[in-house]
């Protein structure tokens, strides 16, 4: 009933776009558009017409920096009961990964939600528990709602949000590679709506199109972004109308608005991006990992943590290579073995890659 | 059902073949989320148990969305991010259809 399966209108999109004979270079920014892209063989399907289409830094757990994995590495070795998500578990830091500290008595738990996480402080009132807080707008929303109401005091947040434009203002800018579109990311424009994405078209003329997961969603956000190049317009339009609003979710973005403040935040293979992290008010101090264990991370306040060796997946990041360019693809780096966090997560474009391209 | 779904065609001499998926797995991806219907939801509207189908029902956190017993919601992380409407599916399809014909033939 929400799937949308048309073989029919997926051949006519195809053969509408394989008729346009283009070279063109587009950019989404979602983990599960790239799964869909190699799960379904559009990507190859896509590239015999002339379309490329790269991940760009649209994994939560991919950007997240060094700095951050130390200081939620640190903190589970300090006696902290750690709860994130379950890619974040295996992200090697500089000398081990929370997986690795679990395995060495530490307490870590992976959970599905944040509300796990204060059900774990609830039930264990004497322990520290702390919630490592990745993911982008989609997810925000709900570290927000969950400090809204009360949770208990013997819980904390380690904020590792971060927000998409930001980003794509960064890549564009910076301009280190030709993207003729953006495909923007149907679950984060969910809640934060269409207009975050119109300067972007307004100040880079880039066509941009909200989209959904399904493969359709896809080649029909593709065929509407050629629309636009051919006619030389750059609009934000939308394709994933059965879930997008023009809007958004007010009340979730209300609820992010009133917990979080943007601050300026380094994305992993990015500089400093203005205003893209999510930092809790002053309101909310009292359930900020970083103040309420400022003494506990001092240590670690003043180093300098450099991504690891070889590891090319701030370039995989903003788009400059593909998974299999990076030397330690598949050899020095895979799923059961990771360098590097886009070999981890689910959303990373190397695990995507590894685990279809074996497949192929 | 969805496994076995896909559309083979010819380009450039090569032929492919393109699979329908369910965007879904067992592996959850932090940016997905996954349509259901709301099937109860407790008195001060905190918490609704959500059914995915095929018998699969878990308890979802609807604080960010205004929703009803009988809603269909998106649910990504244990929350209700966004209410969707049943039909919403069929009504792509037709845009879509239109937004093809109105282009004619290129």
């Amino acid at each position: 009933m929400f799937s949308l399966q048309d073989k029919r209108l997926a051949e006519e999109i195809v053969s509408r776009i394989q008729k346009e004979d283009v070279c063109l270079r587009f950019m989404h920014v979602c983990g599960t558009h790239q799964d869909t892209l190699m799960k379904s063989g559009l990507d190859s399907v896509l590239a015999s017409c002339g379309i490329t289409i790269g991940q760009g830094p649209g994994c939560p757990v991919c950007v997240t920096t060094p700095r951050e994995i130390e200081e939620i590495l640190l903190l589970a070795w300090k006696g902290k009961t750690v709860a994130t998500f379950g890619d974040m578990i295996r992200v090697p830091g500089e000398t081990a990964s929370l997986q690795q500290l679990k395995a060495d008595g530490c307490d870590v738990r992976t959970v599905y939600s944040i509300d796990d996480a204060v059900q774990l402080a609830e039930r264990n009132p004497s322990n520290d528990v702390v919630f490592m807080a990745v993911g982008f707008e989609t997810t925000a929303p709900t570290t927000a709602s969950v400090l809204l109401h009360d949770p208990p005091l013997n819980f904390s947040v380690l904020s590792c949000h971060r927000v998409i434009p930001p980003a794509l203002h960064a890549l564009l800018e910076m301009g280190e590679i030709k993207i003729d579109g953006f495909i923007e990311p149907g679950h984060v424009s969910t809640i934060i709506g269409l207009q975050p994405y119109e300067s972007l078209s307004s100040i880079y003329h880039i066509p941009q199109v909200v989209a959904g997961f399904e493969p359709l969603d896809l080649l029909m956000a593709v065929w509407m972004l050629m629309q636009q190049v051919k006619a030389g317009d750059a609009r934000v339009e939308n394709e994933y109308t059965r879930a997008v609003k023009p809007e958004g979710n007010i009340k979730a973005q209300q609820a992010m608005n009133k917990v979080f403040a943007h601050v300026d935040a380094k994305w992993r293979g990015f500089p400093l991006l203005p205003k893209s992290g999510l930092l809790l008010r002053k309101k909310y101090e009292t359930y900020d990992a970083r103040k309420k264990y400022e003494d506990e991370l001092q240590e670690i306040k003043e180093k300098e943590y450099p991504d690891p060796v070889g590891c090319l997946c701030g370039e995989v990041l903003r788009g400059l290579i593909s998974s299999k360019e990076c030397p330690l693809f598949g050899r020095g780096c895979t799923p059961d073995s990771p360098v590097g966090p886009c070999m981890v997560s689910v959303e990373g474009s190397c695990t995507i890659e590894y685990r279809y391209a074996k497949k192929k | 059902m969805y496994n076995n779904s896909f559309f083979s065609f010819a380009c450039h001499g090569k032929q492919f073949r393109v699979k329908f998926i369910n965007a879904s797995g067992s592996r959850v991806p932090v940016c997905l989320a996954i349509p259901g219907k709301i099937v109860s939801l407790d008195a001060v509207k905190q918490f609704a148990t959500v059914d995915y189908g095929g018998g699969t029902q878990r308890q979802a956190n609807v604080t960010l969305v205004e929703v009803r017993l009988g809603d269909y919601v998106l649910v990504h992380a244990g929350f209700a991010i966004q209410v969707i409407e049943e039909n919403e599916a069929k009504e792509t399809l037709k845009l879509f259809r239109q937004m093809l014909a109105f282009q004619g033939e290129g």
